[in-house]
Order: C-alpha cells, then structure tokens, then sequence
C-alpha cells in the first residue's frame, strides 16, 4: 500500500515540490502584483503545455497548433466581453466547449495524418485560427482587444484579487496534471501508448487508435481553452499574437525541455522558459544570447528534460567520485 | 489581363526565392532525417551580409557575391558546433535545440547591426537606368532586377537537378536519403557526405537571401516567416524531393500573390467593400495554408513522395 | 464603447478626487528627492525602427536641453521597445508600471500599440503623453484626464493633405494606406476634405514592403494623384518601388511617408514629393533653430516631426512639474497644470483643447535637398489655421 504511493511521490518529486512552491510564493516575497502576474501567466501557460504533453509525449501526436486552442479559448471571453457578458458560469464552459469543438473539427481531419505532416497540417490549422481571428475588425483585429473587465462568478468580481487568481490558476493547474496523469496510467491511456509505439501491433490486437486518438486531442482542445480563458483574463488583453504559429511552438518547446516522459515535465518547462526568459531579459540587453545557447546544451546534455536532470546529475556525480561514496558508506 | 501576367511575375519571383531556400531545408531533412529550424537563419544571414559587405564594397553584386562564402562558412560551424550531435536524436529534440540556434543568431545579429532594417545599395545597372525595367504593361515598368531573380530561380534548380541526378556525389546523396546504413557499409565517409549536403544547403539558402536583400526588409526576424512557408513548400512538395519542393514553391509563390491581388476585388462581389478588404486579406493569406491542408489530405505523401516520408 | 469610457471616466474622477484630497501626504517629501521616472514606449526593431529611434532621440534630446532634470526634478528614462507586438507592448508596459513603477509614460509611434497599452496606463492613474499616435476613438470618446498629446490628432495631417489635394484640383486620386487604425483614419482624414472622386482604396498588411502589386494597380489606375501613408521602411520602399515603375509625373501626395525619418533612406527618389505637417525642419524661430542645430550636433541626422513632438513633450512635462513645484504624486495637481499646456514649443503658440489633444496650424511641404547634400522637408505654404481636431466634441471627460 505504501510502497506504490512511495514510488509515486518519488517519480512525481520535482513536480510536487514544484506546486508546493508555487502554492508557497505569494508568502515568500513574491506576492506584489507584477510577480503574481508573472507566476499566474506561467502556470496557465503550464496548463496548456500539459495538455499538449499528453499529446506528445502520450498519444505521440506532435501538435504545432496548440496555441490555437488557447486564442480560441481567449477569444470566447473576448466575443463575450464585447457583447457586455462577463458572467464566468457562461464565459469559461463556451471557451472550453469551443477551443474543444476547434479540436474535434481539425482533430478529425488532422488525425488521418502522421509524423510530420501531422505536425504540417496542425500548423495549417492553427494558421487558419490565426488569420481568422485577425479579420475580426469588431474585435480589433490585428490591434488586439482590452477587456473591460474580468470575468465575474456569480456577479462577483473575485478574480481581481490577484491572490485569489493564483490559486485559481495553481489549483486548476494541479487538477489538469493529476487529471491527465490518471487517464494515462489508465486503460485509455495505454491504448495511445500503444498506437504511439507500435501502430501494427495494436490494430492487429483489434484496436483503431484513431477514436482515442481523437478524443486525446479533444481533451487537450478543451483544455488549451481553459488556459486562453484564464490567459485573457491575467492579461486583460487579447491580440491574434496569442494564436500565432511561434506561440504553439513555445509551448512545444515548454513540453521538450520539461521532458516528454512525464506530464510533470511541461510544468517545469513553463515555468523555466518563463521565469528565465523573464529574469534575463530584465538583466542583459541581449539575454537571447544566453538564452538560446541554454537551450541548445539542455538538449544535448539534458535528454531526459529538466525531470530527468536529478537522476542525471545523480548518475554523474556517482560516476565522478565513487571514493568518497565508498568512504561515506 | 496584363495585371494577372504583372501578379503572375511576383508571384514566380517570391517562389523561386522560396524554392532556394527550402531545397536546403528538403535535402538536410531527406538526406539526414534533421528537422533543421535554422535553415531561415541562413537566409537573413546571406541579407545581411550581403547587404553590409554591399555597403562596404559599393557595389551590390561583389556584396551579394561575397555572402555565398560566408554563408557557406557559417553553415559548416552551426553544423559542426550543434548540428552534427543531433543527426542520431530524435526530432523533438532537434526541433528545441536549433530553436535555441536561432534565438542565438537572431540576437547576435540585433547585437551586431542593431534592430532596424538594414539600408541596402540599390542593384547597380539593374534599377533605374536604361536597363533598369522592362515595360510590359502600358506605363508600368517592371524591374529588370526581379526577372533576373527569376532567371536564377531556373536555372540553378537545373543545376541542382543535374547534381542529384548525374553526378556521383548526387548518386550519394541520394542513395544516403533511402539507406543510409548501407551507404556507410559501402566505404562511403556518411558524415562527410552529410556535412557537404549541409553547408551546400546553407549557402543556398544564403544566396537567397542575398537576392531578396532589395526586395525584403533586411532585419532580424526575416528568416522565420520564410522558414514557414519552406516547411510548406517540402511538405506539399514531398519530403526530399527537388523536383517537389520547385513546383511547391512556384505554386506557394503564385498562390500568395495572385491571391492577395485578386481575393479582395473578387469578394467585392460579394461583400461590401470594407468588409471584403479585411475579409479578402485573412483568406488570401490563409489560402497557402488552406491548399496545404486539402493536399495532405488527399495526398498525405505530399505531390511528388520521394526520399525518406518521415 | 459606452461602457468602457464610461467605467474608465468614473474610475478616473473617483480616483482624481481621492488622491486630490491627500495632496501632502509624508511620502512625497521623500519622493522629492527621488528621480522623476519616465517609461519612454517606442518601436525601436522592425519596419518602423526609424521613426521610433527620431522619436527616443528627440525626446533624449529635450530631456538634455533641460539639463537632465523636469521641473527641476532629476530624471531617469526607461526606454521600451514594443516591436510593433500589441501583445509585446502591454507586457512591457505592465512590468514599467508595476515592478518599475513608473511616473509617467510618454513616447507610442503607432496608433495601435498606443491603443494596447493606454488602459493599463491611464487605469494606473499615470500619466500618458503621446508624442505621435492620435488615433480617433482617444481623442474623442474614448479621451482620458491620464492621456495628453503633444503631437496632433491622427486625421489632421491627412485632412490637411485632402485640402491640399482640393485646393490643388486634383479630380480623381488614388488611396493606399495600411491596413490598422491609423490607416484608415488617414482615409478618414483625407476625405474629410477632398470633395473629387477617390478611383480605388487599397489596404496592405502593416508589415507589407514589396508593392509591386499596389504599383501595377496604380499605373492602370492612371489617377491625377496618389494620396498614401506609409510610416517607416514601408515609405522606403513605396517611394523607391514608385520611382522606379516611372510613375513619379503622378503628384505623389502623403503623410509621413516623405519626412527626415525615411529621407536618409529615400534620397533623390523622394524629391518634390509632399507631406503635411506640424513643423518642418526649416520653421524660423530661435526655439526651433535651436533644437535643429543641437539635435543634428548630437544624432548626425535631421530631426523630423517625430522627434520634434517628442522635444516638446519633454518640454510640456517639464513645465507641469514645475508648476506643481515638483510633486508628481498629486495627480489632480497634476492633470491642470498639464492642461495649461504653457510650455514653449518649436511650432510656436500653441494651446490644447479640451480632449487634451493640441489647436495648432498645419502646413504642405515637399521634399528639397539641403545645401549640405542633406535631404529635409520645407513648409510650401499654410494649409490649416488653429485647426481643432472634430472629435473634441465627443470628449467627455471628468
């Protein structure tokens, strides 16, 4: 009984400790409102990236069209705000339902490709998005759209108190994580792994990967427009940037450099890419140069993402000084 | 009629300049299975090098000349430096890792020559002048300069052409694309052949972006909105195929700028004004994207399936 | 749009009456001694780097004019680059205010960064003075007690032009502008004026630079004149692109399409093209003389509108600041003496009108090549007199 939970919180750790942070940071210094802001805007980044994990490193299905999710998600509020609707028990369901219905549709067409084209065909999609939502002249177009206000729950304006917002955002954050993690340890889950490693031998086993396929990618969808909604509401500002095809590849990258292996991984990716991209651009005029070199070596020395760094560096140090573990044994 | 032919000339221009690019992007994709996102990063290199050496020579075409060497010089430091560790990973990791190549080279470059567009000289002999345009419609003339990008744009894709298809170190190159394991077992030095691919690439891509240096703006950035469209132009085209990836980028070329010429008027017939303006200028830039997605429906191989699919 | 400036209104004068109450709170005298902090928000990468390096540099060079101080108050300026990303620039913004907690923030060459950024700025209770962008919605009912203008409103040099283009009896002219706010203000503007028939309206995509398509329709167009607004490179290259299809015996009429920001760049292609302006370089008053001379000691090239908005605006603050003796915390204090708008500018008299937007005079110019090889834009003559922008009206602020 305690030994499988035991293993779980030990594979889990650095994800754990990871929230735990975040649930301790608006007590230790970080609770003024430009680094709330900050930690509200990497977390629902972190919840995108997620959900995109389960994609990638779940189903084996490589999205460069994510970011479409969350604008539509964001855009929701927008259309709502625009027509004076703030309510949130409207405001989020039809952001989700409409960023999941985006990924139904483009789901159904995308999912007939593989590999590369898949990732090509997301793009399209997520292009398309774009260019849609920088037509809408009465939502400002290219110029993006400032809300008037944040969207209410019950008439009540909760979400202006940037502490509530946080752990909002911290709580929902831990709810998609746990939730997608026990849907892929599940018999659903196993089934994409499957598909994801060897297609012929689960369709000759009887299963077509394509119906779990699609309901993974909806699930992400609906997720992503969760995060667009929450994202339009920490930035009280929405531009088709939002939606653009670099964004879905920052969250790809969010993903990557987390670690593919475990949906854990996207939080720490988010909240690195994040958090440095942030402090080095306050630092160095030129932080990209610091930046990108950072991200070249964590591919190469990293292979695992940041999850798999304690048991690396663990490994390397063994291997650097066996004397003095002897001695200590 | 003779605007068509006018949008028609752009539209082939733009592809061919596009098709330079890519067909580096396709044969490191083939050929070696890398999903390079640098390759846009060659391109704004060529432009500014080849715009700062212009400056600096006087003359545009020793300046445009000259960016083929440096472009060749870099592309076989990035490929040394970065690229010849990932040959073996997996494309995720090639994905991030020549990402951050790019975060690299974009800021060095805003470093070096600053964020605004770069002032380039005009291409002597070929702007203005007697030489300087051909008239082909009536009080409009159109510059000589882009039908001689045109020009190049043919006749190295026939080089290339003859490279892969009649030469032996096109017959390498080729044979590396479908077996790579057998190539090597055959004596053949596969890293060599790769790193030659590579920084052939990169000097294609170099040159096209010397060329585009009076038409586009030089500055940071420049690279990625092309590096997109390249991804396009080899997946509609079929991955590793030369052939493919010209007539892909001559369609995404073509496709571009007759559409973004025609769509609003054509919607005016629909929509009122105002509105098929915005409407007409959303769709004529989703159009490449839209046929994109109908091939890979139809055709999940792309048009011309050649080299590895990947 | 009711309910925006309504909420912004009524959150404005709760908070203006509030802190007008607590004129001397402790906390100031310690902020006296503390640098007064401006965010400056310009484009400073991509097509429109030039305009907003005139624009950094001409308000630079007012802040040195001033002995680095406003209102005898030090100064200390952020300079932010929103890379024509409307998302990019209310970050930045947002981080000036809240992590660096700016007093006020001037500069925005572009209409729709200004509107990205102003409710974040003006909800903040800062000031925002804009050096260039005038887009309709803020001078009217959008307007704000936070948001002053030491530029012009965005359809005043474009309706100077359709009086121009009027008054020159051009009969059918041509329009292609970009495709964002103040692009189609610009259409706004010009039509306010010009009574003839406009042949075709053509809208590009702000980050377009290739215009042979617009060039071709042009030359089948055959009009008496083309009337655009291209800011930055895309000026560049429409100017050379234009010269070079051989359609320069088309008047070629703009607005900051021609100025010493795209000069430089233009060159002899640019030649006897006009623009309408608030100022040019050739203005004789000691004031402006002044500035020409010390501005292109300093930055080696000719200052143009942008960077003469922006040293006026250095001048505005600095003469509120003084009037209220160096306390920039007392916003209510604040808000009147800008409104005075007694500050010496380089156009000479000039006073703001109810919106906060300035009453000024405009003028067609064309461009002319300087003795010292230079090129720069000279005034032909007076278009408008004391010209109110038409959106005042709707300004209702508290």
């Amino acid at each position: 009984m305690t030994a499988p939970l035991r293993k779980t919180l030990r594979k889990h750790a650095l994800a754990l400790v990871t929230l735990l942070a975040l649930a301790a940071a608006p007590f230790l210094g970080f609770g003024d409102g430009f680094a709330l802001g900050l930690l509200a805007r990497a977390m629902i980044l972190g919840m995108a990236a997620v959900s995109l994990s389960l994609l990638v490193g779940g189903a084996g299905l490589v999205s460069l069209g994510h970011a479409a999710t969350m604008g539509i998600g964001a855009y929701t509020v927008v259309a709502f705000d625009a027509a004076g609707i703030s309510e949130g028990l409207i405001v989020f369901p039809a952001a989700i339902t409409a960023a999941a219905a985006y990924a139904l549709l483009t789901g159904a067409v995308s999912l007939r490709t593989s590999g590369v084209h898949f990732i090509m065909i997301t793009l399209a999609f997520g292009q398309m998005a774009f260019f849609t939502t920088s037509s809408f002249s009465s939502l400002g177009g290219d110029d993006g759209y400032t809300l008037y206000a944040r969207t209410e729950w019950l008439g009540t304006r909760i979400l202006d108190s940037r502490l509530t917002f946080h752990f909002l955002c911290l709580s929902l954050l831990a709810l998609v994580w746990v939730g997608g993690s026990l849907l892929l340890g599940s018999r659903f889950g196993r089934v994409l792994r499957a598909a994801r490693e060897n297609p012929q031998r689960a369709l000759a086993v009887g299963f077509q990967p394509y119906p779990y396929r699609l309901v993974a990618y909806v699930m992400a969808g609906a997720v992503g427009g969760l995060a667009g909604a929450l994202l339009a509401n920490a930035t009280e500002f929405v531009s088709p940037a939002l939606l653009s095809w670099t964004r879905s590849g920052e969250l790809l990258f969010m993903v990557i450099l987390g670690g593919v292996g475990q949906l854990g991984g996207a939080i720490l990716g988010a909240l690195a890419i994040v958090l440095l991209e942030e402090s080095l651009s306050h630092l160095l005029v030129y932080w990209r140069l610091v930046f990108g070199p950072l991200l070249v070596l964590s591919v190469l020395f990293l292979p695992d993402g940041l999850v798999g760094a304690p048991l690396r560096l663990r490994a390397a140090f063994r291997f650097a000084s066996p004397k003095r573990r002897n001695a200590d044994a | 009629m003779s605007m068509l032919l006018v949008q028609a000339l752009n539209g082939l221009q733009f592809g061919v300049l596009l098709f330079l690019v890519a067909a580096g992007l396709s044969l490191v994709f083939g050929v070696m299975d890398l999903i390079n996102l640098a390759h846009g990063v060659q391109y704004m290199l060529g432009a500014y090098v080849a715009a700062t050496l212009g400056v600096w020579t006087g003359s545009f075409w020793l300046g445009a000349l000259l960016a083929l060497p440096v472009a060749l010089l870099v592309g076989l430091a990035l490929e040394w430096l970065v690229f010849r560790h990932l040959y073996r990973r997996d494309h995720l990791s090639q994905v991030l890792a020549t990402f951050g190549v790019i975060l690299t080279v974009e800021e060095a470059t805003r470093a070096l020559w600053g964020s605004a567009p770069q002032t380039v000289l005009e291409p002597s002999g070929l702007s203005g002048g007697p030489l300087g345009g051909v008239e082909i419609v009536a009080g409009l003339i159109y510059p000589t300069y882009r039908l001689v990008i045109i020009g190049v744009g043919i006749v190295v894709p026939l080089l290339l052409w003859f490279l892969v298809e009649r030469t032996r170190a096109g017959m390498l190159v080729r044979a590396g694309a479908t077996h790579p394991a057998m190539v090597s077992a055959l004596g053949v030095d596969i890293r060599r052949l790769f790193t030659i691919v590579f920084a052939f690439g990169a000097m294609l891509a170099g040159f096209a972006g010397a060329l585009a240096s009076p038409i586009f703006p030089v500055a940071p950035g420049m690279g990625d909105t092309v590096l997109i469209l390249c991804f396009v132009v080899i997946v509609i085209g079929g991955v590793g195929s030369i052939r493919g990836a010209f007539i892909a980028a001559l369609l995404v070329g073509l496709l571009d700028s007759v559409g973004r010429a025609m769509l609003p008027d054509l919607l005016r017939l629909l929509l009122d004004p105002s509105s098929a303006r915005q409407t007409g200028a959303a769709l004529a830039s989703m159009l490449v994207y839209i046929v994109m997605a109908a091939i890979l429906f139809f055709r999940p191989a792309g048009l011309f399936p050649g080299g590895r699919s990947a | 749009m009711n309910r925006r400036s309504f909420l912004t209104t009524t959150a404005a004068t709760a908070t203006l009456a509030a802190t007008g109450g607590f004129a001397f709170a402790p906390s100031i005298a310690r902020a006296q001694n503390q640098a007064v902090k401006v965010a400056f928000v310009g484009t400073l990468s991509g097509p429109g780097a030039a305009l907003g390096t005139h624009l950094r540099d001409g308000w630079l060079a007012g802040v040195t004019r001033l002995n680095n101080q406003l209102g005898g108050r030090a100064v200390e300026t952020l300079v932010i680059d929103d890379e024509l990303k409307p998302d990019v620039a209310v970050s930045k913004v947002r981080a000036a205010l809240e992590r660096d907690k700016v007093d006020f923030v001037v500069g925005v060459v572009f209409s729709n960064m200004l509107q990205a950024i102003v409710r974040p700025v003006t909800e903040s209770n800062t000031f925002l003075i804009t050096a260039n962008a005038g887009p309709s919605t803020l001078a009217g009912k959008g307007c704000s007690p936070f948001l002053f203008s030491s530029a012009y409103q965005n359809d005043q040099p474009h309706a100077t032009m359709g009086q121009a283009a009027q008054d020159l009896g051009y009969k059918r002219v041509f329009i292609l502008v970009p495709n964002y706010q103040a692009g189609k203000d610009a259409v706004a503007g010009f039509r306010s004026r010009y009574k003839g028939e406009v042949v075709d309206e053509i809208y590009v995509p702000l980050s377009q630079l290739d215009f042979s398509t617009e060039v071709t329709k042009i030359a089948a167009a055959k009009p008496d004149a083309i009337f655009t607004f291209m800011p930055g490179a895309l000026g560049v290259n429409l100017v050379r692109q234009y010269r070079q299809a051989g359609l320069a015996n088309i008047p070629f009429l703009s607005t900051f399409t021609v100025d010493e920001s795209t000069l430089p760049a233009q060159g002899e292609a640019a030649l006897d093209f006009y623009t309408a302006a608030t100022w040019a370089p050739n203005f004789d008053n000691p004031h402006s003389r002044r500035f020409v001379q010390e501005f292109e000691a300093a930055y080696g090239y000719v200052p143009s509108n942008f960077a003469a908005h922006a040293y006026d605006a250095a001048h505005m603050l600095d003469a509120a600041i003084r009037r209220t003796k160096g306390d920039v915390a007392d916003k209510a204090a604040l808000r009147t003496a800008l409104e005075a708008g007694d500050f010496p500018s380089v156009r000479g008299a000039l006073r703001l009108g109810p919106n906060h937007f300035p009453i000024q005079d405009f003028w067609l110019c064309k461009v002319a090549k300087r003795a010292d090889g230079k090129f720069q834009t000279e005034t032909v003559r007076k278009v408008l007199t004391a010209d109110a922008d038409s959106y005042a009206a709707s300004c209702k602020m508290g």
